[in-house]
């Protein structure tokens, strides 16, 4: 019977069946930060138990890191005391712990797949809930909650129940200034933010065969916001290419029996998903938010929607809310909407390749004066690479600030934030009400479109700015 | 695990799509507060004003929805973070139930493993739960019979709903999953053996990276 990938990597993990379809599934990995990873492995301990497989945990401090140029732990006090306590139980179970400013540090979703912790066909759990981000290699990786997390430390496994299965073909070619932020924001606009709730998706189609794997990270790490806490695209050359002598990757006669276990994932031509959706790559223009869910998303071409041709009328008081606190008049062009703020980085858009694309736009170019622009590349391996080719010299003479790697703004919780009705073009993932601060107004965007905001000191059509 | 057998009270109604957990818990309360002390920061930038009174617009404000056992919500209700904050701020309030016709997967999970019961009706129940509960101004009691697996209205229908067999046991009995797993403990090395020789790449990750 034909299979899709998640029905192979499913099956190939189970270590139970416990009826009711519920699995126990072998968990190949463990991610820790330092927001919750100090406390699940106090807890476990407190519990009695000790790890399971410590071999398998890798932790890094990213979400109460200060992103300033020369921060030390102690520059987010509170953070530092999280880090404090995640250093010392790091210590006591032997875990790897990539600690601040060391090789391998990094945003989580940025670092597994950079040190090649993350391999194809594993499962992979932390708890975060864009480690969906990591299915970009074809693993099946998902965000737990506190108490699951304290279950897979202490047992290496995990009650689930398999999901249902859903595909999105993007097929064509990318048009000018279409990057993989815009077509997974285009998919959420299209079939909505809960579209995939209770689905792991996977991502195919030509388009999506010839993205980077940086690229099918992003579209990867979008999948929760779809509610999908699985995503996926299957492992190919591309794929192998780009895993081969990472440091955690496999060697010698490993490598050629894992290749060929890899090439065996992708799921069968003739294998039935139970939502199969496709979107045309022409159909997509570079895309910004304008609301307080990814789904209220437009083209950069677009005109902020009115609440009075909403659907329905729990849709038309969400529109006016979101409309309220954005700021924003029905009907207006969003592009021209003047910003504060631009923030190029979090687990979506922190790699090279994005550092690389909003480069590109600022080259030559200032910042507009009234704004203020941060890039805070994913991991450190990022930042040095980027240095090496000398992009943050190009940031710094745009008018960026150049910053040390973590989640800094996408999650607001190492002590900085934008400002109370701040408007900040932002490469992360959630608009949600306050997410980048109390108050902060978020548009989502490719880092490209970011840097177009930045120098146009407007919400911008990154076709033009570049052209 | 606290248990969850039937609760309860007045069903404060809370509509609106995609609350997101941000929404339910700012992330900077999980960075400086414990677990016990999120209720008051629940819903904290929707229920209190800039100089931090009770926003009297704020539903869950009213006095009738006041330590409300039951919230009734909108579609995909707890999607977004993973942080199991969110259940502990709504329960720090003095939820145990949530209806609601969609949630987030993670938060769905995450109630479960709290004594925390998120019950999926569809959106026109869940309004008539509300109607029924704003005309009788809260005086009238919806009860969540998780032993019957049934939703009494206000005015007394018995709406059945659905819950995972495995969930509903876990709930009913107070188990931990984690002492249940570690009973298959010889079944999980087992597995891991066989893995270590079929998988041998997975395994290797202390020599490697080092």
């Amino acid at each position: 019977m034909p299979a899709t990938m998640l029905d192979r990597i499913w099956a190939s993990h189970v270590v139970a069946d416990l009826g009711d379809g519920w699995s126990l599934l072998h968990c190949d990995r463990v991610l820790l930060h330092d927001l919750s990873g100090g406390r699940a492995l106090r807890e476990v301990g407190e519990a009695g138990h000790g790890l399971a497989c410590p071999d398998l945990v890798f932790a890094t401090p990213d979400h109460a890191v200060s992103s300033a140029p020369g921060r030390t732990a102690e520059t987010f006090p509170q953070g530092g005391r999280l880090l404090a306590g995640l250093r010392a139980r790091a210590a006591e179970t032997g875990i790897r712990l990539f600690d601040l400013g060391q090789d391998g540090n990094g945003i989580v979703h940025v670092m597994a797949p950079e040190l090649g912790i993350v391999l194809p066909g594993t499962v992979l759990v932390c708890g975060d809930s864009h480690t969906c981000t990591n299915g970009g290699v074809g693993a099946l990786a998902f965000g737990v909650g506190a108490s699951e997390l304290r279950h897979v430390l202490a047992t290496q496994t995990l009650p689930q129940q398999k999901p249902r299965s859903m595909r999105i073909r993007f097929e064509g070619t990318a048009p000018a200034g279409v990057t993989p932020k815009d077509m997974i924001l285009a998919a959420i606009g299209r079939f909505g933010a809960g579209a995939g709730t209770g689905h792991a998706v996977e991502y195919a189609g030509s388009a999506v065969r010839a993205l980077s794997v940086e690229g099918r990270l992003t579209l990867c790490n979008l999948s929760i916001e779809m509610g999908a806490k699985m995503g996926m695209v299957a492992p190919d050359d591309t794929t192998f290419e780009w895993l081969a002598g990472r440091d955690f990757a496999p060697r010698g006669a490993d490598w050629d029996a894992a290749l060929r276990a890899w090439r065996a994932l992708p799921s069968d031509a003739e294998a039935a998903f139970d939502r199969d959706l496709v979107i045309g790559m022409r159909d997509i223009a570079p895309q910004i938010t304008w609301g307080t869910s990814p789904e209220h998303v437009l083209p950069v071409t677009g005109r902020v929607p009115d609440p009075a041709d909403a659907p329905d009328a729990a849709q038309r008081a969400a529109w006016q809310a979101a409309l309220a606190y954005m700021g924003l008049a029905p009907g207006a062009p969003i592009a021209g909407t003047k910003v504060d703020w631009v923030f190029i980085g979090s687990c979506t858009n922190s790699r090279i390749e994005d550092l690389r694309a909003a480069a590109a736009v600022l080259r030559g170019r200032k910042v507009a004066p009234h704004v203020t622009a941060w890039v805070v590349p994913g991991s450190e391996r990022v930042k040095h690479a980027a240095e090496a080719e000398g992009l943050h010299v190009a940031f710094r003479a745009a008018g960026f600030e150049w910053r040390e790697p973590g989640c800094a703004l996408c999650v607001a919780a190492n002590g900085e934030a934008v400002p109370p009705g701040a408007r900040c073009v932002s490469t992360s993932n959630r608009n949600f009400v306050g997410r980048q601060g109390t108050g902060a107004r978020t548009h989502l965007a490719s880092p490209a479109m970011a840097a177009a905001a930045a120098i146009t000191g407007a919400i911008a059509d990154v076709r033009q700015v570049a052209a | 695990m606290e248990r969850f057998t039937t609760v309860s009270g007045p069903a404060a109604p809370m509509p609106g799509a995609n609350i997101d957990t941000d929404v339910i818990i700012p992330i900077q309360r999980l960075v400086g507060t414990g677990r016990g002390g999120l209720g008051p920061h629940a819903f904290e930038r929707l229920r209190y004003l800039a100089d931090g009174s009770d926003n009297p617009d704020f539903v869950l404000n009213r006095p009738q929805y006041r330590g409300s056992p039951i919230l009734l919500a909108g579609p995909n209700f707890g999607c977004g973070s993973s942080r199991e904050g969110a259940v502990w701020a709504l329960m720090g309030m003095g939820f145990r139930a949530v209806i609601a016709p969609s949630f987030g997967d993670i938060f769905f999970g995450n109630c479960f493993q709290n004594g925390m019961l998120p019950v999926v009706l569809p959106e026109e129940t869940v309004r008539r739960i509300a109607a029924e509960t704003e005309a009788a101004q809260g005086a009238r009691h919806t009860r969540v019979d998780l032993v019957r697996q049934v939703v009494v209205t206000p005015e007394g229908a018995e709406i059945p709903f659905a819950v995972d067999a495995r969930r509903r046991e876990a709930l009913l009995d107070g188990l931990d999953d984690v002492a249940l797993t570690l009973r298959m403990r010889d079944r999980i090395l087992a597995w891991q053996e066989a893995d270590r020789a079929a998988r041998p790449w997975v395994w290797q990750t202390v020599e490697r990276g080092r």
